[in-house]
């Protein structure tokens, strides 16, 4: 009996020690964050103080307002979400097929694409701005919203398809070998089986690519001219000067703006990010 | 395949067609000519000076109209470079003369010599004129500048009795390095310095280093005319190599200096100069913005002249300037907007928006900029003493400071390496970076 305690006093242990531990990462997880809103709420001479403290001692909407007056904060926002939307939309429906047809008909296609997925990760950006640019060039889409969604769904559409590909690795062909002997064409299995016990994939492939073209700075920067087109990734680094001297608090202000619609993103999503949808679907 | 592309351009040409925004290269309705200013104005007083003179600007020439596209000086490099390179850089580029050399040789820019009106070639000193004059023409128009300038709290400099320098009598690197002495403080006896006389950020410490050392008749690159062109070369003796000597001793010696300071920028020191941890601050003149912004109330503080050295109070700067690419074929209508821009008035306008020094003559004589109250004045005064940084028109001079300058200098100033380390990467490897950029 004093056996059977020691081991559930050990468990009960190492439990509060896993607890602990996520803790730990979370808070460490979300630090950033919240230093982040307290910092959009400080006053500037607050920000300039060698005693930071976690909350503002006077809190200010100082910072959004400065934020809000010098820049089109959510012109640009509506920018990015209509961006970030479609290249994630785009990315995913172009992505769901082609992962399905790769892990399903082997054959060399699939493998060279495979490798191909893994290479073209390799390449940074800078080497391919000038050339991009000067094809975005020849088809009139550069400075164009539609042209950069195209650059993003392309940039995105590799890692989509690896990410897709796991997941339909993990449903079993059995399930889709049982409807077809119920008598469902392929297309009926693909949209009734395959299909909803893809959707955590869907999900979180949708999640990555939306934050990826969401975040993206750098082809933004360079194929968006007209203010009225640009995102807001590009619009935040206006708060910045020569020597990287930094706006501090309206800095923070846009910053805490920009991440909210991630954040609802996610909120929206996560839902659906349930796993174990396939437990029991197949015996033994 | 073939599908996923058609797939792809479909979606693509529908994506187009929604946001309605594709690009057009047609600059030019109804006679009228229209070209891009891209400003790198970040502080709202800035961006509302800017905005305000391109709107009036274009209600007084109804034929020319300017449309203000902003940029970032975080990225302005890369971004005007691809722009250059895909033909579609702005009509008008603000920048800043070190970003310039590049561009100018590359052909990207356009030579203003011939379109300059003599007024403004007049308003503007020679010094200013010199920044932007490189292979053998004129490629921008330097219209603010500023000095590094020493920001000091003035109750810690009355209580230990130290006389405050001016332009005209400033002090000497030597009596700067007995003030910092007498100003580092150990307060509460527990054998650690609770204050320090100086604070150098270092994290960028390439041009502040290469500029300063002008005060010491330094002069790291020459240029040697031959029969093949201007030919860059490094140099690093005595004159060129005293304040860095000297940063080095404050750091690693006389403890008046802290290490860790050498590892912020210049805005990371403020928190330490506030709460009376460092008494003084190295900085750029604009950063008296943050400076009034962010100091506590009952915060006195005082803008005052680098240290003299052997050439007095001189000191390099890189102005900003305005620019033509070379692409564009209104370069005439450009030049009016620059001229625009430069009007006395404007200048003056613009540099109190940016918290900078105009470099033209009648700017400088505004009243606001001579003004006491932030260190106007004190800065105004410098502004005599000023001559184009040595890295102006070096070619390959970024790769220099990237790759090699900046870890040997860090190296240095951190007490990792002495000053043949220093001297051997700087001039050693450094002109082999330089040769290949002269072939």
């Amino acid at each position: 009996m004093s056996t059977v305690g020691t081991l559930r006093a050990k468990r009960a242990a190492g439990h509060t020690g896993q607890y602990l531990a996520l803790l730990a990462y979370l808070v460490f997880l979300a630090f950033p964050l919240l230093w982040l809103v307290s910092t959009a709420f400080k006053p500037a001479k607050e920000l300039g103080s060698i005693d930071p403290t976690w909350l503002p001692k006077d809190w200010t909407l100082e910072n959004f307002r400065v934020a809000f007056d010098s820049q089109p904060l959510l012109h640009s926002a509506l920018n990015s979400l209509i961006v970030a939307v479609s290249a994630a939309v785009i990315a995913v429906a172009i992505a769901i097929p082609a992962a399905y047809a790769m892990v399903r008909y082997k054959s060399k296609v699939s493998t060279a694409g495979t490798a191909w997925i893994l290479v073209s990760q390799m390449f940074p950006f800078v080497l391919i701005i000038i050339p991009l640019f000067l094809v975005l060039k020849n088809l009139h889409l550069i400075n164009s919203i539609g042209g950069l969604i195209i650059v993003y769904v392309v940039w995105n559409l590799p890692f989509s398809l690896w990410m897709l590909q796991g997941y339909v690795k993990a449903v079993p062909i059995s399930l889709e070998e049982a409807a077809a002997v119920d008598g469902a064409s392929r297309f009926r299995t693909l949209v009734s089986v395959v299909f909803p016990l893809l959707t955590p994939g869907l999900v979180a492939t949708l999640m990555f690519s939306f934050v990826t073209a969401w975040n993206e700075f750098f082809f933004a920067l360079v194929l968006l001219k007209s203010p009225e087109n640009q995102t807001m990734s590009v619009i935040l680094t206006r708060f910045l000067g020569a020597e990287g001297v930094a706006d501090l608090g309206p800095l923070a202000a846009a910053s805490v703006i920009a991440t909210i619609p991630s954040l609802l993103f996610f909120a929206l999503l996560q839902r659906r990010l349930v796993s174990g949808m396939l437990a029991g679907a197949v015996k033994g | 395949m073939r599908r996923k592309l058609t797939t792809l351009a479909a979606g693509a040409a529908a994506l187009t067609l929604l946001a309605g925004c594709g690009g057009n290269g047609d600059d030019t309705a109804g006679g009228k000519v229209t070209l891009d200013y891209l400003s790198l104005a970040w502080q709202k007083e800035s961006i509302d000076a800017n905005k305000k003179l391109v709107a009036q600007f274009n209600k007084e020439h109804p034929n020319v109209q300017v449309k203000y596209v902003q940029g970032s000086w975080d990225n302005i490099h890369d971004q005007l470079l691809t722009s250059f390179e895909g033909g579609e850089a702005p009509d008008i580029i603000h920048d800043e003369a070190y970003d310039l050399t590049d561009f100018a040789y590359g052909g990207y820019l356009a030579d203003m010599t011939e379109l300059l009106p003599a007024d403004l070639k007049q308003d503007i000193p020679k010094p200013s004129w010199d920044s932007v004059s490189m292979n053998g023409g004129v490629y921008g128009v330097p219209f603010l500048q500023e000095p590094r300038m020493m920001i000091a709290n003035t109750k810690l400099l009355k209580a230990a009795g130290i006389r405050i320098p001016t332009p005209d009598k400033p002090w000497t690197w030597d009596e700067f390095e007995d003030i910092s002495k007498k100003l580092t403080k150990d307060k509460n006896g527990d054998g650690s310095t609770d204050q320090y006389g100086v604070a150098w950020g270092m994290n960028e410490p390439v041009n502040q280093s290469v500029n300063l050392s002008l005060s010491t008749g330094g002069e790291i690159f020459t240029k040697d005319k031959t029969d093949d062109g201007v030919k860059n070369k490094v140099h690093y003796g005595p004159d060129e190599s005293a304040v860095a000597q000297l940063i080095n001793r404050q750091v690693n010696k006389d403890h008046t200096s802290p290490k860790s300071g050498l590892s912020m920028k210049g805005s990371d020191t403020l928190p330490g100069f506030f709460a009376g941890r460092y008494a003084m601050v190295p900085l750029n003149f604009s950063f008296r913005q943050q400076v009034a912004q962010q100091a506590p109330d009952d915060f006195d503080w005082e803008v005052l002249p680098m240290p003299a050295g052997k050439d007095g109070i001189t000191q390099g700067v890189s102005p900003q300037t305005l620019s033509i690419s070379e692409d564009t074929e209104h370069k005439k209508a450009a030049m009016d907007f620059i001229a625009y821009m430069s009007e006395p008035d404007h200048m003056a306008e613009l540099a109190k928006g940016d918290w900078m020094l105009p470099t033209g003559k009648e700017a400088m004589k505004d009243p606001a900029i001579n003004r006491e109250k932030y260190g106007w004045g004190a800065g105004a005064a410098v502004s005599k003493s000023l001559k184009p940084s040595p890295m102006l028109g070096v070619r390959g001079y970024p790769e220099w400071s990237d790759k090699l300058a900046t870890p040997a200098y860090q190296r240095f100033y951190n007490g990792d390496t002495d000053l043949e380390g220093l001297r051997k990467s700087l001039v050693e490897d450094g002109q082999r970076v330089l040769n290949r950029y002269q072939r």
